[in-house]
């Protein structure tokens, strides 16, 4: 007599050796590939406009470079760092801040509308998780287009530093953006997950705007005190674009690197409880 | 005149329900200028005692700062010129054109009470931070000095709103105004001296942006409360701003008109 029970609980039919896990990751990604191919077809709808947002964006990376540049008109560092290493490190800012403009802004964004509305109503009776789904609904494809202007600032930055780059080094650089970007969104997710208290938290948005600000400064140019202590324990932002410019400048000390870990695990862990706490609170309207 | 007050204290109703975004605004807006004044005491720093930036002493770079946030209160246009794009794009305005009340009246009485709000939610937290600082913070030369500076500040008020109106005028045309006012909002970012003083620039480029408004947007009245404007160049100064005044409200008044030839009163 067989062991084993009659009745299965459904599953793809095709995949019938694999683990629940990588199941699970087919079934996220097929998902995630439908809300790009949407956010694709949004995108093609205003054409003008998708193009005129990257000159917006062009235009306001040209103005931080511009700051920079006449900032060292009058000075020849600032703490260790030197003109074209800062510029090297607006670029890396830069890169972080799009990626993660790419992937989460508009979604972290949207979701104190999607509370004050009762919106969020539809989207956590759908069968998946539903920070997967608030978080990465819609793709901001100008952010990539960015995210390579960027691209183009750091390596003419390297050229004037006459750095060389090397496999190795170019991954570790892409892997610390990953984390980077990782904490933008940790932050400013549990920033937004506020407005399940406050309604209308487009505020914490904008001011969230002020901390990509800071990403771009050079870190010992703040003196050591609270200022410095908050932005690198309390809010890392101060770590998220400056450790991958120290990487490719090679100024990178192991221990900023760990702190850097350590944080975006913090960061993460700290988004998911208020996520959880919000979660909560949530008491649909106008149903 | 009575139902211009009326629309004041109703917008001061209205933004009141935001106050705790004010704030949210006003206390995250503390943080990049936090952030640049340490970082132009870097700079001072390297330059020893007594060292000068182009004309400005540290004490006078940081006084610029808070004298650009607090100029910035008083007169940035919050989220005026979305509004009235929507209002245009809603069909909105309709009502206006039935009504005896200016539209362009409104909306000025409305930002005006949106800067009163912004102003009395920011101002605890303004005047705590120049506490803070009072080391390095100016006091401007007169009584008459304070005088011009206000009379100035009046006028970036009007030139900002008046400005903001004639952008959002353009969604009678397109459909999607906010790239065109982000683009003129990073020109006027840096031109207007929101980043950094103009005297920063090289001198050919700041006598370039003289022929433009954006100076008069927000460095004129901060550099004639820090001295940096005096005599004649302040006569002028004044002369100017009072003439981009004129020219931004004739524009707006320009656009308004062009528009309604073209509006269609969707949705109305």
């Amino acid at each position: 007599m067989s062991l084993k029970p009659e009745v299965q609980s459904p599953k793809p039919s095709d995949a019938p050796r694999t683990t629940p896990f990588i199941a699970r990751l087919q079934r996220y990604g097929i998902i995630y590939a439908a809300l790009w191919k949407n956010s694709v077809t949004r995108e093609t709808m205003f054409k003008g406009n998708f193009l005129l947002w990257i000159v917006v964006e062009m235009f306001w990376f040209a103005l931080q470079l511009g700051f920079i540049s006449a900032l060292y008109l009058h000075t020849e560092q600032i703490g260790s760092w030197t003109k074209w290493q800062v510029v090297l490190l607006v670029g890396a800012s830069h890169f972080i801040q799009q990626l993660f403009q790419a992937f989460f802004l508009i979604n972290c964004a949207n979701l104190s509308e999607l509370v004050r509305s009762g919106k969020m109503d539809f989207l956590m009776m759908l069968p998946v998780n539903t920070r997967f789904v608030v978080s990465i609904r819609q793709v901001d494809l100008g952010g990539f287009v960015n995210a390579c202007s960027a691209m183009a600032v750091m390596i003419y930055a390297g050229r004037e530093l006459h750095l060389t780059l090397t496999l190795p080094m170019a991954l570790g650089f892409l892997a610390l953006c990953f984390i980077g970007i990782c904490i933008h969104y940790c932050l400013m997710f549990s920033l937004a997950a506020v407005s399940f208290w406050t309604v209308k938290a487009q505020g914490i948005v904008y001011g969230y705007y002020n901390l990509f600000n800071i990403a771009r400064m050079p870190d010992d140019a703040f003196p050591r005190g609270v200022f410095k202590t908050v932005f690198t324990f309390a809010l890392p932002v101060l770590l998220v674009s400056n450790v991958p410019a120290r990487l490719l400048t090679d100024r990178l000390t192991s221990s900023s690197c760990f702190l850097l870990v350590g944080m975006a695990i913090a960061c993460a862990l700290l988004s998911e409880w208020v996520w959880r706490m919000s979660l909560k609170r949530y008491t649909s309207a106008s149903s | 005149m009575r139902k211009y007050w009326h629309v004041i204290g109703i917008g001061v109703q209205n933004n009141l329900t935001y106050r705790f975004n004010f704030l949210a605004r006003t206390l995250f807006g503390f943080i990049p200028l936090t952030a640049i004044l340490l970082l132009w005491r870097n700079i001072y720093a390297g330059k020893g005692d007594g060292g000068l930036v182009v004309t400005f002493t540290l004490a006078q770079m940081t006084s610029y700062y808070l004298l650009v946030t607090i100029v910035d209160a008083l007169t940035a246009v919050n989220e005026d010129d979305w509004q009235i794009a929507n209002d245009i794009k809603d069909g909105n305005i309709s009502q206006f054109l039935l009504k005896p009340v200016d539209y362009l009246w409104f909306r000025f009485c409305l930002y005006l009470a949106g800067r009163g709000t912004y102003l009395t939610v920011a101002f605890i937290p303004l005047v705590l931070v120049t506490i803070y600082l009072r080391d390095y913070f100016v006091l401007p030369a007169d009584a008459a000095t304070f005088g011009l500076f206000i009379i100035s500040v009046l006028m970036t008020a009007m030139l900002q709103f008046f400005v903001s109106y004639t952008m959002a005028m353009l969604a009678f045309w397109v459909m999607e105004v906010s790239t065109f006012i982000f683009i003129l909002y990073a020109f006027e970012y840096i031109a207007s001296g929101h980043m950094f003083p103009l005297e920063i620039l090289p001198p050919v480029v700041r006598e370039a942006l003289y022929f433009t408004p954006f100076p008069y947007q927000l460095y004129v009245p901060v550099g004639i409360y820090l001295g940096k404007i005096t005599g004649a160049a302040l006569i002028k100064g004044m002369i100017a701003q009072a003439g981009w005044v004129v020219a931004a409200y004739f524009m707006a008044r320009f656009a308004w008109f062009r528009g309604i030839k073209k509006y269609a009163a969707a949705g109305g």
